[in-house]
């Protein structure tokens, strides 16, 4: 019987092992941005910007340029160089802390000038590379370092939502949340990411995609809890779907 | 080119970035710049650029470290509080060595301070400002003439040491009109822009990765040390000053910027009375020319330093005359500029002492 190869590594993904910790599905993220930019073919024209945070060795697993932006700023970095290069597909990859905390005015305002960029947005609930902290995105009654009786509305405020958040604008093309936390969902996140990448490609302006992830290590979980905690604790409070999507 | 034309300072100053080939412009508004900014977002998409106001000076200089690394010739210009904002992305173009042009058209401070020119963020300037064993390069233009030329030769400075280049100006050199002629830069030879920017990856076959993190400590003292040695080399071959009549100065002044000008006034006025002053006119002040100051005449009695601070340059003029003779200072502060009898008096008062 002839063999036929059915699963393989995306040529864009570097043939290395990740840092990441055991059940952590940063790198399944990671495997999706670069599954789409295989299919798109848009290896040699994409430009990734990483953050801080544990994904900031991102451009150590996919293999196209790549800025390595300070914290928070990655849509500022991505805003100018997709406006001096329309050319380049330019995603900036970006964590909650990154993102929805020291970051959310860049990424906000990149939203509502409707740059015409992509961002991967990993919610993972906590501040991961630094040990756990507290981060927007943390559930009432999570525990975490930084709250260790766990996170209080009247003291802390309630978590955010980025994605509704971000959909209120007029400008975004495509906001969608999705999550890798279990196999079925893998497949609807992967839709998304591309859909997103399309958007940009198409010229319909910003477009991002909020990607629900486990951080077994920081929340204190064997992987598979976290997955099935990300299920049933996440899911309910940050709805799966399409908020925008281009007309 | 080769005509004088009468401009405002601030947008002769923009002007000439565009005369030097820079497209990109990212800034946020804050007085006394704001010409700068209106001036590029009226020029830049009439030569085909990009002008785009950011969210904040944290956006403007992020925006600048994308544009860099795309190769282009990009800048923003901001005054003193925008400035400290940008710090931290000043101190990331810095670390990975990156190309671009700032302007700074200095304030009163500390923190809101006031709206007049000052030159109390000297230290800013030429110490650092963010975090990290970084320099600038710094270029003190002291007459609008002086600025346009250096903005010529900025982009070509960043581009060949790979590095931020600062035009340190003051809220008088902005909003003065003077003419100016706009010549191109003395010739020099550039790195291909293609070299390690993003976006070339198919024609360089190689990717381009654009960064500062570097975990490993001898890697990261490797890379310090490499730094080390492009601000060396600067400091060999950038260093810039004017000597105004030194050789037989009995009193030296030291002033750069707006400050130099007045001083030069003070310098002639001393002379009419028959005092032998003279002055160092700082042009970078990073690298700072301390050969003028460790060289003086063994003629000289005295250095008085003149700022717009409460005395910040004057460390480094300190340094360069390494005691021989004595240093003093005097300043005016907070939007207040001295005049040349304040100045001429300064020098007489240490004739008496
Ligand atoms: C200006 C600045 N402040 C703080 C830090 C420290 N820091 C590094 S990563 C991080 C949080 C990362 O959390 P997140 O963005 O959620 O990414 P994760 O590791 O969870 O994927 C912080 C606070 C920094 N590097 N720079
Ligand atoms: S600390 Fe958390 S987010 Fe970071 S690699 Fe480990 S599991 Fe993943
Ligand atoms: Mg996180």
């Amino acid at each position: 019987m002839k063999e036929v190869r059915i699963f393989e590594r995306p040529r864009s993904m570097a043939d290395v092992t990740t840092h990441y910790c055991p059940g952590c599905t940063h790198g399944i993220a990671h495997r999706l941005v670069a599954e789409v930019i295989d299919e798109l073919g848009i290896q040699e024209t994409t430009v990734g910007v990483a953050p801080v945070g544990c994904a900031v060795f991102i451009y150590n697993y996919i293999d196209t340029d790549m800025y390595e932006a300070a914290h928070g700023r990655g849509p500022a970095v991505a805003t100018a160089c997709k406006r001096i290069r329309p050319d380049l597909t330019v995603f900036t990859y970006q964590g909650d802390g990154d993102l929805a905390s020291i970051g959310l005015a860049e990424v906000a305002h990149a939203a509502n000038r409707g740059e015409n960029i992509t961002v991967i947005f990993i919610n993972n609930a906590i501040y991961g590379m630094t040990g756990g902290q507290m981060a927007p995105t943390t559930l009432l009654g999570q525990k975490a370092t930084t709250c260790p009786l766990g996170r209080e509305a009247k003291v802390n405020g309630y978590p955010m939502r980025v994605a509704e958040m971000l959909a209120t604008l007029a400008a975004p093309g495509y906001i969608a949340r999705v999550s890798v936390a279990k196999p079925k969902f893998i497949l609807e996140a992967k839709k998304a990411v591309r859909k997103a990448f399309e958007t940009q490609i198409a010229g319909k302006g910003f477009s991002l995609v909020e990607i629900l992830s486990t951080c077994p290590t920081n929340w204190g979980m064997l992987p598979v809890e976290a997955t099935d905690w990300l299920v049933e604790k996440m899911i309910p409070f940050y709805p799966l779907g399409e908020f925008k999507v281009p007309e | 080119m080769g005509e004088k034309v009468l401009m405002k300072g601030n947008e002769a100053l923009a002007e000439a970035a565009i005369q030097a080939g820079c497209r990109y412009f990212f800034g946020y508004p804050i007085t006394p710049q704001n010409e700068i900014p209106e001036y590029m977002s009226r020029r830049l998409p009439e030569v085909g650029g990009v002008y785009l106001q950011a969210e904040s000076e944290v956006a403007s200089i992020n925006m600048v470290f994308g544009g860099a690394g795309t190769g282009e010739r990009v800048m923003t210009s901001s005054s003193s509080p925008g400035i400290s904002l940008m710090s931290e992305g000043i101190s990331y173009i810095a670390g990975a060595e990156l190309p671009c042009v700032i302007m700074n058209i200095v304030r009163g401070g500390p923190g809101l301070g006031g709206i007049l020119p000052a030159q109390s963020d000297y230290f800013q300037a030429t110490r650092g400002g963010g975090h990290g064993d970084y320099r600038l390069l710094v270029l003190a233009p002291s007459t609008l003439q002086e600025a346009v030329d250096l903005t010529m030769e900025a982009f070509d400075l960043a581009e060949i040491y790979r590095n931020p280049v600062m035009i340190l100006g003051d809220g008088f050199m902005g909003q003065m009109m003077e003419a100016v002629e706009f010549k191109p830069a003395p010739e020099r030879k550039l790195p291909d822009k293609r070299d390690r920017a993003v976006g070339y990856r198919a024609r360089r076959g190689k990717r381009a990765l654009v960064k500062s993190l570097y975990l490993d400590p001898a890697a990261l003292e490797a890379h310090n040390m490499k730094l080390k040695a492009k601000y060396d080399l600067m400091a060999d071959r950038e260093t810039r000053h004017e000597s105004y009549l030194v050789d037989d100065a009995e009193y030296v002044v030291a002033a750069y910027g707006t400050t130099a000008r007045i001083a030069r006034s003070a310098v002639r006025l001393l002379r009419d009375e028959g005092i032998a002053a003279g002055m160092v006119r700082p042009i970078t002040v990073f690298p700072f020319p301390y050969a003028p100051f460790q060289n003086l005449g063994s003629q000289v009695k005295e250095v008085l330093a003149v700022e717009m601070s409460c005395g910040q340059m004057i460390d480094d003029v300190r340094i360069g005359v390494a005691g021989k003779v004595p240093v003093s200072f005097f300043g005016r502060v907070g939007g207040v500029a001295p005049t040349v009898d304040e100045i001429a008096e300064a020098v007489r008062r240490l004739r008496k002492s």
